[in-house]
């Protein structure tokens, strides 16, 4: 029994592996060199997207016609996608925290039935979505018009859950106390939402913010569907009607900057965030906010 | 405290969000219904869909059915099935054991390597699927290399293992996180216990560890078997080829490039009353994660 008892706890401390550490990183770099390449390549001073032949900006800004800076229907592609992104943004977010709040609060079957709501668009695949959007404007809200107002309505109906998801996730982290207090305080119903709960909520809508973002400035299938044709055509659906054709490095070029651009918001929102977590005392720091913006189905 | 009214405000700020996805989203797949078992207009070729489920006529769905299980549709339903198991496999495969790695291993790198496992969740999948076409069409970098070591071969052109391992490449990313987070919240001190008690190494993973993951494992594998079982941008970008081609191709077909809606739409029927299946398992599992974490 002693014998047993005295083994010490570090015997059985997880041992040194040397396979998972290769296929770790090995991973990492299979996932990450192909890209980076096709990175390089947007410098590449030839026609070709696999031959190598010279550093240039010619594809991103010195040709005056087939360069990133010049091509006007890049230029429009890379403007139709932040039009999207950011006209979603405006109208998910809002729709989004109100649901999530609500979800939340609700109690009994009503809640039951809206929170199966909000969880079945995050496991439909886009293509049903796409599709059922796509037979449902043409043939009963007729009064929908193909291109910016369907993509539009197609990319919110595909976020909105996952808004509800980030936000509900913080609102049960804080819990019902904060705003039982100011309640007692004699604060009224309206007052505690807006004065407590709202203030406390701001990690969770940047987070939103970022994800969103980054969701429908990437979206190829919904806003395929919904597309008008080249008036509507977004980043991701010039890569996809590029890719085989004979599209010069510029093509990288408008890739790099559409990899570029969700960095740049991802960043910026990280710093946000850990910037908001520590002037509020919260811990967490690079982990928790990545956390935030994974939104790992936790 | 005061006692909590029913109802009232928190229906009032979820009525927005209600409505848009009764609106945006049911209203839609039932409109899908109503083509796939409605009538084709006699004159214009085009589908009328019929609101009334009583007037529901099967003829489309019925040649359908008929196509899959014995006509020219059998093929890509088969191959769909099997890229997707396959592709699924292979994902897990290299899935788990990085998850397992980052969860009990990686010790100081562990946030370096999460935030790389993380990168390519941030880069557009069609430039994902644009590098590696770069990469393998015939002039390509990883052509060249592969043809010096004697693997000549046309990838970019209806290759399945271009299509299965393109799936892969672009998948794998979507179910590190879940296993890591499943494998994060396990409970590791069972694993020790069953050390203690004289399992090996090995015992104590395939006893403890694994039937612990199973739940998670499984919800993490529905997680990208769906969209996988929808994707047809994996392939038209990769190969192009009717010699690959998966439901979703035929989906797009219809609906965009011929103007078949009522086929299109009983395909989107039936894939999804095959995700439905899947659906509810995954429901089920993480229900079980949950029931097991409150405990």
């Amino acid at each position: 029994m002693s014998d047993a008892a005295s083994v010490p706890r570090a015997a059985h401390a997880p041992r040194r592996m040397r396979v998972l550490p290769v296929v770790a990183w090995g991973y990492v770099a299979w996932s990450l060199v192909p890209v980076l390449v096709a990175v390089v390549f947007s410098f590449n001073d030839g026609r070709s997207r696999s031959v190598w032949t010279g550093a240039s900006l010619r594809w991103w800004a010195t040709d005056p016609y087939a360069s990133l800076l010049h091509d006007d229907g890049m230029r429009r592609t890379i403007l139709n996608s932040l039009v999207l992104s950011v006209a979603t943004l405006l109208v998910v977010t809002p729709l989004g925290i109100a649901l999530a709040i609500g979800v939340q609060r609700l109690s009994g079957r009503a809640s039951g039935t809206t929170r199966a709501l909000t969880a079945v668009p995050l496991v439909t695949p886009e293509i049903v979505v796409g599709a059922a959007l796509l037979l449902t404007f043409t043939r009963l809200y007729s009064g929908i018009p193909l291109g910016l107002p369907a993509q539009l309505i197609g990319n919110v109906t595909f976020s909105l859950s996952s808004v509800v998801v980030i936000v509900r996730s913080r609102l049960v982290a804080i819990g019902p106390t904060f705003e039982e207090a100011a309640r007692d305080l004699g604060a009224t119903r309206a007052q505690s939402l807006r004065f407590v709960l709202m203030p406390m909520l701001i990690p969770s809508v940047v987070a939103s913010l970022v994800v969103v973002f980054a969701t429908v400035i990437d979206d190829f299938v919904i806003t395929s569907f919904l597309s008008s044709g080249v008036s509507s055509e977004t980043v991701p659906l010039r890569i996809y009607s590029s890719v085989r054709g004979g599209a010069t490095p510029a093509l990288n070029a408008l890739a790099t900057l559409l990899v570029l651009v969700s960095f740049t918001v991802l960043v910026t929102g990280l710093a946000v965030l850990s910037w908001w977590r520590r002037r509020h005392g919260e811990r967490g720091g690079l982990r928790a906010a990545l956390g935030d913006v994974t939104n790992d189905g936790g | 405290m005061r006692p909590r009214r029913a109802g009232g405000p928190w229906t009032a700020l979820a009525t927005p969000g209600v409505a848009w996805l009764v609106a945006m989203f049911l209203v839609p797949l039932y409109a899908v219904a109503c083509i796939a078992f409605g009538r084709i207009d006699p004159i214009f070729r085009d589908a009328v869909p019929q609101w009334n489920p009583l007037g529901w006529r099967f003829e489309e769905a019925g040649a359908v059915l008929a196509s899959i299980t014995t006509g020219p549709l059998r093929a890509v339903a088969l191959r769909t099935v099997a890229y997707v198991v396959v592709a699924m496999i292979l994902s897990l495969a290299l899935g788990f054991p990085i998850a397992y790695y980052l969860a009990r291993h990686a010790g100081r790198w562990r946030l370096a390597l999460l935030a790389l496992i993380v990168v390519p969740y941030w880069v557009n999948y069609l430039m994902r699927m644009m590098a590696w076409y770069n990469l393998l069409s015939p002039s390509g970098l990883g052509a060249r290399l592969l043809r010096l070591v004697g693997l000549e071969h046309n990838w970019m052109d209806g290759s399945s293992v271009a299509v299965v391992l393109g799936l892969v490449y672009g998948y794998v990313p979507f179910i590190i996180l879940p296993l890591y987070a499943t494998l994060e919240r396990l409970d590791w001190r069972l694993v020790e216990a069953a050390r203690d008690l004289g399992a090996g190494p090995r015992a104590a993973f395939r006893l403890v560890t694994l039937p612990l993951a199973r739940a998670g494992t499984a919800a993490a594998c529905v997680l990208i078997a769906l969209p996988m079982f929808g994707d047809y941008y994996t392939n038209d970008l990769l190969s192009r080829s009717p010699r690959t081609e998966m439901l979703g191709n035929q989906i797009d077909f219809y609906l965009n490039a011929s103007s078949q809606p009522q086929r299109g739409a009983v395909l989107v029927l039936l894939l999804s009353l095959l995700l439905l299946v899947g659906l509810s398992s995954y429901l089920r599992s993480t229900e079980r994660t949950a029931r097991e974490r409150r405990r």
